[in-house]
């Protein structure tokens, strides 16, 4: 239960830490907040040579309104996230899943970027981030790069980071100042990883008929994705009860949950088929007069 | 890469000592320190149970390493009575002794550190936010309900004696 040796250098700008992941040894390893990875680091699960801590670079630490979208330095902890007025007011699904994070002294210290590079399969963040269609900025000695969230996340704990890539800042497009937005999810107690979860966000028109909406899922797929069938199913239509539950069964039979010793594969369906339906109706209902 | 030297004020006292970079802060602070009030329990996040103030927010101190927190201010248990009432315990200390909040005593320094913000911050919380708050600490004696009784109480207390 302690961690292998390695190398740790703390480094004090974005510059220093690409120069340090491009000249350092192949396992080299970011560490920010570290609440995903001195886990793995203590149980040896992973032991890399050299950690690279970020915590110093301030520079990677905003939540700041860019032309209308937002933008997160990928240093930003959950509990600045959680209490930021910019990201409550433009945002709000993004506070409402950051809430399920595990707890507040993990909150702490855990950061957006942590989150994003890490892709734990059920983490709140990524699904939230896929239904409010975000991109990625990474930086390396080469240059920078934009990752749609798509591109983004290949399978569980697995991303198109490069080696020598760092994650510098999440990007999130404008969203309708009327829009909808839900995210709901069941654990088995206060905290823990979510067994289903969904978020939602939608707009509707004039007539209440649904004009755009997202629902990304979480224990669906080894990575976020988007229930594109559900969505079809709410575009343009009204969204009463038997419809957001016709989309919900369209969700849970599309997705490809994988069961576990807290459920099989039909119970983690069926919890998806719920938490997709209170999604979307909370939705629904949180859409201010259009 | 050998040792790196770390000072850091725990307590309101400089700590100085050479550290491996793969030095738990929670080992730190129990072996180096000496202030084996911060428990070890699973190591990997999930008990609470070493929960130490960094830089005044909660933190998991077996989710960080000693050589991170150059320059920081770690408070833990031992600090809490520094504000100490008659028995030389904190309010929240004395609430929990008085309400029965804890049995074996092995999770309570981590939930004194989880729930001492809660008695500092500015708001006043409800139960809710009380559960929240006290959420991320196992405890397989109590059943909680009385560590929230404990704490509702120390809450009064402090409101009280913001009144007067």
């Amino acid at each position: 239960m302690k961690p292998a040796s390695f190398d740790y250098l703390r480094v004090h700008s974005v510059e220093e830490a690409l120069t340090a992941l491009h000249d350092g040894p192949e396992d080299s390893k970011i560490i920010a907040g570290g609440q995903s990875l001195v886990p793995l680091l203590n149980f040896r699960l992973a032991e890399p040579a050299l950690l690279i801590d970020i915590n110093d670079l301030h520079e990677l630490s905003f939540v700041r309104r860019v032309g209308g979208a937002l933008r997160i330095g990928a240093l930003t902890r959950h509990s600045t996230l959680e209490k930021s007025a910019v990201v409550r007011d433009g945002w709000p699904l993004l506070q409402e899943a950051v809430r399920f994070v595990a707890h507040p002294q993990i909150r702490s210290r855990g950061t957006i970027g942590g989150s994003v590079a890490h892709a734990d399969s059920a983490a709140e963040l990524p699904v939230a981030l896929a239904a409010l269609d975000a991109e990625f900025v990474t930086r390396s000695v080469s240059g920078s790069r934009r990752i749609p969230w798509r591109d983004f996340f290949l399978g569980p704990m697995t991303t198109a980071l490069e080696p020598g890539e760092l994650l510098v800042e999440v990007r999130v497009p404008l969203l309708r100042k009327s829009h909808g937005h839900a995210f709901v999810e069941h654990t088995r107690r206060n905290g823990d990883f979510a067994l289903a979860g969904a978020g939602v966000v939608l707009d509707l028109n004039s007539d209440r008929r649904c004009s755009r909406i997202s629902v990304a899922l979480l224990g669906a797929a080894p990575t976020p994705v988007r229930a594109t069938d559900a969505e079809d199913c709410l575009l343009g239509a009204v969204i009463t009860e038997e419809r957001a539950a016709r989309a919900a069964k369209m969700a849970a039979e599309a997705g490809s949950p994988s069961g576990d010793l807290h459920g099989s594969v039909a119970y983690h369906r069926s919890l998806l088929e719920v938490v997709v339906r209170r999604a979307i109706l909370a939705a629904n209902l949180r859409v201010q007069e259009p | 890469m050998g040792m790196q030297r770390i000072s850091v004020n725990v307590n309101g006292a400089d700590v100085e000592a050479r550290v491996e970079p793969r030095l738990l802060l929670s080992d730190f602070i129990r072996h180096d320190a000496g202030l084996t009030g911060t428990h070890v329990g699973c190591e990997h996040g999930v008990c609470g149970a070493c929960t130490v103030e960094v830089d005044g927010a909660p933190a998991r101190s077996c989710l960080m390493f000693a050589v991170q927190v150059e320059g920081a201010v770690i408070r833990t248990v031992e600090g809490l009575t520094a504000s100490a009432g008659p028995e030389g315990w904190s309010v929240l200390q004395q609430s929990l002794h008085e309400h029965h909040g804890l049995q074996c005593g092995f999770c309570t320094p981590g939930i004194l550190m989880s729930l001492q913000p809660l008695l500092t911050a500015e708001e006043d919380p409800d139960e809710t936010q009380i559960r929240e708050a006290l959420a991320g600490n196992l405890c397989r004696c109590t059943g909680y309900e009385n560590i929230v009784n404990a704490v509702m109480a120390a809450l009064a207390q402090v409101r009280s004696s913001r009144a007067a």
